[in-house]
């Protein structure tokens, strides 16, 4: 599946990931149901249920069974690893390729995000 | 309560002309599917036989795996909601009263709901069916489509004359009904942005002919813009069809449908090109253009 063109059973999934990340959604928190999501995007719930099920095959969420699904132990940890590797791949190799078209020069990148974190804190 | 659908080269002569010319598919029941076709593309002859208005020329039409022409079994459990009450002499009727009969012919009929759709809809009671708008005629047929619960509920453009807040009222409700009693609904519609999100499957008619029977995401993900230097657009079109091309300088602009090869599409973004999904109103506006028939 392309980055850039997403469907929206990606998009839910996107989200409930996002809300783990942020910590929104902690361990063991019971999410919102199939149909729930179908109800507030106005969607099939046939596609909502393709986002549960990429969930649940990526260890994001698990069921139980005639309760609903819940958030696993091991999301955060996770998809935070996922995410870092991603960071640099999606954007800092991004930014790297974008400064070499427009003749900048590693130094002055480095120089730049040094300066950055020195005003951050 | 769902129940499958299935035809085999299913033919209708409409007025000595062929109105559908040999259609195959089966829809496993239990969806909300969409129907989309261009008018005169044959989707109301196709929703008349499954409603047993009419009796197909040749071929076969199975609901719940049996013939539903004239058939006591089925009819009560298909209900077929048009875009307007068919000059049946419907119109002298009150809505109280209108609604009452079709409560009578329906087994599955939920007075409650009907009646919760009155409210939604402020609809009149006890005025006369032609004393009212178009809009809320159509909410009318809409209500006893959604209070029939029937097994197989049709909704053929149904929101003709209804305001935009209204139709997503209408949409809101089909969704929450269908989830809450799960039944086999299917949908035509020529505004297919406001509903394709609802579609489990979509089929597409054109001339009588089903052009596409597809799992909605997935006819989705075949349809793919292509924009970036000419050279390189034109390097990702072999095997795939071409839908639509636009050029602009040295910029080109293409719409495929197909299964696109990841790594051909990998070594042409770093050529500039930008891939991006195309909306299924789109795809359907290319795939039924009169110069592609």
């Amino acid at each position: 599946m392309f980055d850039d063109r997403s469907p929206i059973y990606q998009q839910i999934a996107d989200k409930i990931k996002n809300d783990v990340l942020s910590g929104e959604l902690s361990a063991d928190t019971q999410v919102m149901s199939t149909n729930q999501y179908a109800a507030f995007y106005r969607i099939n719930p046939a596609t909502a249920a393709k986002a549960f099920r990429q969930l649940i095959d990526e260890g994001v969420l698990y069921k139980r069974r005639g309760i609903g699904m819940f958030v696993s132990g091991e999301a955060r940890p996770v998809l935070l690893a996922q995410r870092r590797e991603r960071f640099f791949r999606e954007v800092v190799d991004v930014m790297l390729a974008e400064a070499r078209v427009l003749g900048i020069s590693l130094d002055d990148v480095v120089r730049h995000i040094e300066t950055g974190r020195g005003t951050q804190k | 309560m769902t129940y499958s659908i299935e035809a085999r080269d299913l033919r209708l002569d409409y007025r000595g002309s062929p109105a559908l010319r040999g259609i195959d598919f089966r829809l496993a029941g239990g969806g909300i599917y969409g129907l989309i076709g261009r008018n005169g593309s044959g989707k109301t002859s196709l929703l008349s036989l499954v409603a047993s208005l009419a009796k197909p020329t040749a071929g076969t039409l199975l609901v719940d795996g049996e013939d539903p022409f004239e058939n006591p079994r089925i009819m009560p459990d298909v209900c077929l909601v048009q875009d307007r009450i068919k000059d049946s002499g419907d119109e002298i009727w009150k809505v109280g009263s209108f609604l009452r009969t079709a409560a009578a012919l329906r087994p599955r009929w939920d007075q409650e709901y009907a009646d919760r759709l009155v409210d939604l809809f402020e609809l009149p009671r006890r005025k006369r069916i032609s004393s009212l708008s178009l809009g809320k005629r159509s909410a009318l047929n809409i209500i006893v489509g959604l209070a029939s619960r029937a097994p197989v509920t049709i909704f053929d453009e149904a929101y003709v004359g209804l305001d935009a807040p209204s139709r997503y009222a209408f949409y809101d409700e089909v969704l929450a009904d269908y989830m809450a009693h799960p039944r086999t609904v299917i949908m035509s519609s020529h505004l297919v942005e406001e509903v394709d999100s609802l579609f489990e499957e979509v089929l597409i008619l054109d001339e009588g002919r089903l052009l596409v029977h597809e799992d909605t995401d997935d006819l989705r993900s075949r349809g793919v813009s292509l924009t970036g230097p000419a050279q390189a657009v034109d390097d990702l079109r072999h095997g795939l069809t071409v839908l639509n091309e636009q050029v602009l300088g040295g910029t080109k602009s293409i719409t495929v449908y197909g299964d696109l090869d990841e790594d051909a599409l990998s070594r042409a973004r770093a050529a500039g090109v930008e891939a991006g999904p195309v909306r299924l109103q789109d795809l359907f506006v290319h795939l039924t253009r009169k110069d592609r028939r």
